[in-house]
């Protein structure tokens, strides 16, 4: 009776996780695929196969912006990592007990803020007549007004910006389960601050390297507005290409077949990147 | 317990015949930003209080994939351009004909109602009809490029960095006629348009060092040109009339080949449930009064035959500026795109966006 019961309230419980998953996520994603497989031959006619695919690999604008896209966020991913694991460590080891929850919350804030401002934001800051150019001249540092807008520099630090807190998050919850007796350990054996960070807290945080880098390199290679708004003329970025398939184009086939490859491909990057560092997703995002 | 059931399942039942009594019908009009000015929906929602406007703004493209993903349905009256209709109606099926005995056609301009039937009649059944027009083509800063004539100017290294454009076709047609074709007359003949496309996009790529950006809406491009950090521009007219009034020194150039002219329509979607409250607005915002608030928010010509003369007093300075007889005379109408062509613009046009310089 009892057992009935917990079944009851488990199954419960995981019904709208489960709903969730099946309608939202699954179903959408086997739609796509079943759209990737379907060639126009005329008006309202379609029939099976992989001519999408084929279509990608023989025009190289398609795959060079993929790889493109790929490079650049993985970039991001390491600059985010910079970035972000010292503000971690500070925030999870070194900060009182008090001023953590403040620091961290100093870092939510830029969330709470959409996408689109943000990256309005930088527009202002960083336009021909925008605020940094502005200050540069009147600080007679540069003698014109000068475009830090519309190149992949800036693409790069709009991208970190916006991801930056999604490495630091999993990073400080890694980090503040680290025993700081590890640490006086590493030192009472007579190692350096180097050897301690490189023997000791790496390998303590990698779980928490891996989750965030994880996040930040799906988040990057999936986004939209950021690209876009701050990459003007020369930005390439590989959603751009799917919506202009949907949108401009009208052409839903290429744009799922996009969809479908942008998928494949981040995972075999990540899957790459877990084999190069020994973690599997069971010691690192799902770890307890 | 039960009690209370029955009395939530009351509440729940009064509510919804109450909600059905009192909401008025709602007309959903998927239009361009700025085509559905407040003070017009008021005016319209006093004069009709038991119709509901809401409206959703967006641009051709947008419009055409949102009523494809739901078969026409999810909006009553939508304004696509002229040329947008024929070939989108053929193959995804998302509009319905139109019933003229519903609407003045009488108060339109006659050549522009003709011109947009013959556009978009598909089996004898005419599908739009026209609401307001207005041109594609180059705008300029005089204080900085007087001496701007038509399209070519926009890779004139004169200007080098402080031109912009829409990477979109118009672009692709303009740039066709600057170099002294025709796209228009291409249209049948598929591989002469090809032709046509890879001058264009050689064209246009050697031209890129010479842009600072591409724009993408309305508001970019007028910060770009009110902040002087742009000072020719492909443009709408209409964008170029509004910051006319904000700076007399940004013109509208209609180019010397002919400015490139939208009409944009009403069409009624497949799926619409509020025909009637359509009609109604259609005949509302063609009235002389609304015309000119409508104007004065658009910037574009209502297609009625003194459309200029009802724009408010500062648009219509801007457009006896830009235009004489000459130019409106030299218009170049969007011709009805066939199917497949799109298809073709759209690789030239990520040949162009991918391309380094």
């Amino acid at each position: 009776m009892r057992s009935d019961a917990g079944k009851l309230s488990l199954i419960l419980l995981m019904a709208p996780f489960a709903l969730w998953i099946l309608l939202l996520i699954v179903l959408p994603q086997l739609g796509i695929g079943y759209v990737s497989l379907r060639e126009k031959v005329g008006p309202g006619q379609f029939t099976f196969g992989f001519g999408n695919y084929m279509d990608f690999l023989g025009e190289p604008i398609y795959w060079n912006t993929l790889l493109r896209t790929a490079w650049m966020s993985i970039l991001v991913t390491i600059l985010a990592l910079l970035v972000g694991f010292p503000v971690a460590y500070y925030i999870a080891k070194i900060a009182r007990q008090r001023s953590r929850a403040a620091l961290f919350l100093l870092c939510l804030i830029p969330l709470w803020v959409s996408d689109l401002v943000r990256a309005f934001g930088w527009i202002v800051l960083l336009r021909e007549t925008g605020l940094v150019s502005g200050a540069l001249q009147w600080a007679g540092l540069i003698s014109g007004p000068v475009e830090l807008l519309y190149n992949d520099v800036t693409v790069v630090i709009g991208l970190v910006y916006t991801v930056v807190l999604f490495m630091i998050v999993p990073l400080v919850s890694t980090l503040d389960g680290m025993d700081d007796a590890l640490l006086e350990a590493g030192y009472n054996l007579g190692g350096s601050r180097f050897t301690v960070f490189r023997r000791i807290i790496v390998p303590y945080a990698m779980p928490g390297i891996v989750a965030g880098c994880i996040i930040t390199f799906m988040l990057t290679a999936g986004s939209y507005l950021t690209p876009i708004l701050l990459g003007g003329k020369n930005s390439s970025w590989f959603t751009e290409q799917i919506y202009n398939q949907f949108i401009t184009r009208y052409n839903w086939e290429a744009g799922a077949t996009f969809g479908v490859l942008l998928l494949g491909f981040t995972s075999l990057v990540i899957w790459l990147g877990l084999k190069l560092t020994g973690q599997s997703l069971a010691t690192t995002v799902a770890k307890d | 317990m039960r009690h209370s059931i029955k009395l939530l399942l009351a509440g729940t039942a009064f509510g919804v015949v109450t909600g059905t009594v009192a909401s008025a019908e709602t007309l959903r009009l998927l239009t361009w930003g700025s085509y559905a000015p407040e003070e017009v929906i008021k005016q319209f929602e006093a004069e009709y209080p038991d119709i509901d406007v809401e409206v959703t703004f967006s641009n051709n493209e947008e419009m055409i994939a949102k009523l494809r993903a739901t078969g026409g349905s999810g909006y009553d009256l939508a304004q696509p351009s002229h040329d947008r209709i024929y070939a989108a109606q053929l193959e995804y099926n998302i509009y319905k004909p139109l019933d003229l005995s519903q609407i003045d056609t009488s108060v339109m301009q006659a050549n522009l109602l003709e011109g947009v039937k013959a556009n978009t009649t598909i089996e004898g059944e005419v599908y739009a009809v026209p609401h307001q027009w207005g041109t594609s083509g180059v705008m300029t800063n005089m204080a900085e490029a007087p001496d701007v004539t038509g399209w070519n100017d926009l890779c004139d290294p004169a200007y080098k960095g402080r031109t912009s454009m829409r990477l979109r076709r118009t672009i692709l047609l303009g740039t066709a006629f600057g170099m002294g074709m025709n796209p228009f007359e291409l249209y049948s003949d598929l591989d002469a348009y090809q032709d046509m496309l890879d001058q264009v996009t050689a064209k246009l790529i050697e031209c890129k060092s010479n842009i600072k950006t591409y724009w993408t809406g309305g508001d970019d491009l007028q910060s770009l040109m009110l902040s002087g950090e742009v000072v020719v521009s492909e443009t709408w007219d209409s964008t170029a009339f509004r910051l006319y009034s904000e700076n007399p020194e940004i013109v509208f150039v209609p180019p010397e080949t002919g400015a490139l002219a939208w009409i944009d329509t009403f069409a009624i979607p497949r799926g619409g449930e509020a025909d009637d409250a359509a009609y109604k607005w259609i005949n509302f915002v063609m009235r002389p009064e609304i015309i000119t608030m409508m104007s004065g928010s658009t910037g574009a010509i209502a297609a009625v035959p003194n459309g200029i003369e009802l724009l408010p007093d500062d648009k219509r300075d801007a457009v006896q500026a830009a235009f004489d007889q000459e130019d409106l005379d030299n218009l170049k109408f969007f011709a009805n795109i066939p199917p497949g062509l799109e298809d073709m613009e759209g690789i030239a046009l990520e040949r162009i966006k991918a391309a380094s310089e």
